[in-house]
């Protein structure tokens, strides 16, 4: 996984709450493989029209936004279902970190996983980014995941992440290399469970 | 004496491995379904040549992709039939048992699970979809994650978690006839908003909560994602033992009491505190339907839809105005007054037996003003229906009866509303597209769907079951 330590980029205002996984990622796509590119179906409903031209009132259609590295939006972003490939498709369109005032929790649990950082900040904090970026555009914003710092404008924003998650994006850690250093632990841990819970044990196969 | 405990403490502490300084914890895994999404965790098995390290705690089904219309014995789509493969390989090869599309034991996993007796009292549960939460009701810790996090279950039989913030969300009273799981549980997510539980772990107490059902249970542990939970759970009493005896894959004889014993310990001890409480009167829980593009837009059936000039919070009235635009309402119109195109009943949320018999009690000696699909929870559940006549009820009513699967809650099997289409759902999100591009949805009970079907416009399903004792 990439490490994530610090990003200028544009940013793009996507002022909905509630944008859940299913805007980011219809549920159509969800038998593409990777390769096959989640990018450019990311938001696609949002972003197509039926006949798959531009609406061009999309925020990330505007020329000016085309190629955000920031997403800025509104509560509970990445509600809804659990499917990674909504991060997939944020990652892979270019975008490497979302601002909102809240997320989906599995939805924050696979952006960690992806390298996908997840800033947390006020609801008034949010609307004043979006409304900083809808006054000048190409503003460009700086992330600072070390500091724990938004810079906007003239602006410095603190916003939260969960601790273990920063560590997690700073140094890139893998979930699977850290659990490997536990093995004996998860071995011992097995045996006692199966005698301190043996109905916890599945019958049979059927 | 020891400190009283949470349900979701005890829980906690009984399958956690270690806990970190920084906090987070490894926990064990006692139950881990798949379905066919979960071909993107198989895939970076595949990447590390890694094996699934308890094949015998790993279960899969094949739900998401189905047919839920006509024949099953060829999937004449190539896309579907190659998904529904790729598990029947992915479990073949690293030998887990499947619930696969031939199997009369398939159907939706979150059906399936508590169905065989595979989801007890106690257990750890994870699965690649949000609603694994539906587990809770038995009194499992269940919740979804996402395929970097199925990978790591698949090779470790663990996952990393931090303690979530403890809720109660306590509903007393006694329900109202007409009034179901399905209500009670779209009345709390409107009242704490779909991100109100956000980063908690919800317990669902209270005599309401005790009189409903396994299968009420079931609705409303499923449905605690919509409020933004990481899961819910209902604390295991006499409800739960007597559903799961019996059932093939839970403790049999001597060592299924001995179980009960242990089950019986993990309620919620007196004086336990929780994080956030929240209360509900069950005898004031109207039916509610949803009238927007998220589960909190939901009121009352006897309510009109919101007018966004009456809104005095300038970004609300944005929410409203796009909302009601999406989904074709005027502001300000009587919820029944908006005339449906179509009805599903079905998803993990409501297509269990319980469900199919409150839908088809509306439905009996009536007809269906649009046409709908019925898609039973799993196909014992659909044998079942079939052996009590309720299969009858519903195609003479003029609604097609179907197989078990995700089916048109989700849309990608095919199953797909019409764009511009308004649908009558038994089903969990009524997000834009959800049910297909363009697509409308009204989330209710089955008992409202089967009204909805019966009159042609949302309605209160109190007055037609009134109409029927008269």
């Amino acid at each position: 996984m990439d490490k994530f330590t610090k990003l200028t980029g544009t940013a793009c205002p996507i002022s909905q709450s509630n944008l859940n996984t299913d805007q980011i990622l219809p549920a159509r796509y969800l038998k593409w493989t990777r390769a096959m590119g989640f990018g450019k179906v990311l938001f696609h409903d949002l972003r197509f029209d039926a006949e798959g031209r531009e609406k061009p009132d999309f925020p990330l259609n505007k020329p000016v936004w085309h190629k955000s590295t920031i997403v800025v939006s509104a509560r509970n972003f990445g509600c809804g279902s659990s499917r990674e490939a909504a991060v997939y498709a944020l990652y892979d369109f270019g975008v490497r970190c979302v601002i909102a005032p809240s997320f989906g929790d599995i939805f924050a649990g696979n952006a960690v996983q992806n390298g996908l950082l997840t800033a947390v900040v006020t609801d008034q904090e949010a609307a004043e980014i979006m409304e900083s970026l809808a006054q000048m555009p190409e503003l460009p914003v700086t992330v600072d995941l070390d500091q724990q710092i938004i810079l906007s404008g003239n602006r410095t924003y603190k916003f939260r992440i969960d601790p273990i998650r920063r560590m997690r994006l700073l140094n890139g850690w893998d979930d699977l290399a850290l659990t490997e250093n536990y093995r004996d632990r998860i071995s011992a841990f097995k045996v006692e469970d199966k005698m301190k819970r043996p109905w916890a044990a599945a019958r049979g196969q059927l | 004496m020891n400190q009283p405990q949470t349900i979701i403490d005890k829980l906690w502490s009984a399958h956690e491995i270690l806990r970190r300084d920084d906090g987070e914890s490894l926990l064990w895994v006692d139950r881990h379904y798949v379905h066919e999404g979960s071909f993107h965790a198989f895939g970076k098995l595949a990447e590390r040549r890694a094996e699934v390290t308890e094949p015998g705690l790993t279960f899969g089904v094949a739900d998401h992709y189905v047919p839920t219309r006509g024949s099953r014995r060829n999937v004449a789509n190539p896309e579907l039939a190659r998904m529904v493969r790729q598990l029947e390989e992915n479990c073949a090869r690293h030998g887990i048992k499947l619930f696969g599309l031939d199997d009369p034991r398939q159907g939706i996993v979150h059906v399936v699970g508590p169905e065989q007796g595979l989801t007890l009292p106690g257990l750890l549960i994870v699965c690649g979809d949000s609603h694994t939460s539906t587990h809770g009701a038995l009194g499992a810790y269940a919740f979804g994650i996402g395929a970097s996090e199925v990978a790591h279950v698949l090779m470790t039989q663990t996952i990393w978690q931090k303690n979530p913030k403890r809720m109660r969300v306590s509903v007393d009273g006694v329900l109202p006839s007409g009034i179901s799981a399905k209500d009670i549980v779209l009345a709390i997510i409107a009242a704490i908003g779909a991100d109100g539980a956000t980063g908690c772990a919800v317990e669902f107490a209270g005599s309401a909560i005790r009189a409903l059902s396994m299968e009420g249970r079931l609705t409303l542990c499923n449905m605690s994602i919509e409020a933004g939970a990481r899961c819910g759970v209902v604390a295991p009493d006499a409800v739960t033992f007597a559903y799961l005896k019996r059932r093939p894959y839970a403790p049999t004889a001597a060592a299924f009491e001995q179980a009960v014993e242990a089950w019986s310990q993990l309620a919620t001890d007196e004086g336990a505190t929780f994080d956030h409480e929240v209360a509900l009167n069950a005898a004031k829980i109207a039916p509610i339907v949803t009238w927007g593009t998220s589960p909190q837009d939901a009121l009352p059936i006897d309510a009109s839809a919101p007018d966004p000039t009456r809104e005095s919070n300038p970004e609300r009235a944005q929410y409203l105005r796009e909302a009601l635009d999406y989904m074709g309402i005027a502001p300000g119109k009587k919820l029944t007054e908006i005339a449906i195109d179509r009805v599903f009943i079905g998803s993990c949320t409501n297509a269990r037996i319980e469900d199919l018999r409150a839908a088809a009690a509306v439905l009996a000696g009536r007809a269906s003003k649009v046409p709908g699909l019925v898609s039973p929870g799993s196909s014992l559940v659909k044998r079942q229906a079939e052996d009590e006549g309720l299969d009858r009820i519903f195609r003479e009513a003029g609604l097609e009866w179907g197989e078990s699967g995700c089916s048109m809650c989700v849309g990608i099997n095919g199953d797909l509303v019409k764009p511009g289409e308004r649908c009558a759902s038994t089903t969990n999100r009524n997000f834009r597209g959800r049910q297909g591009p363009g697509a409308r949805t009204h989330l209710m009970s089955p008992a409202m769907v089967a009204a909805a079907a019966v009159t042609g416009h949302l309605a209160d399903v109190r007055e037609l079951l009134g109409t029927r004792r008269a």
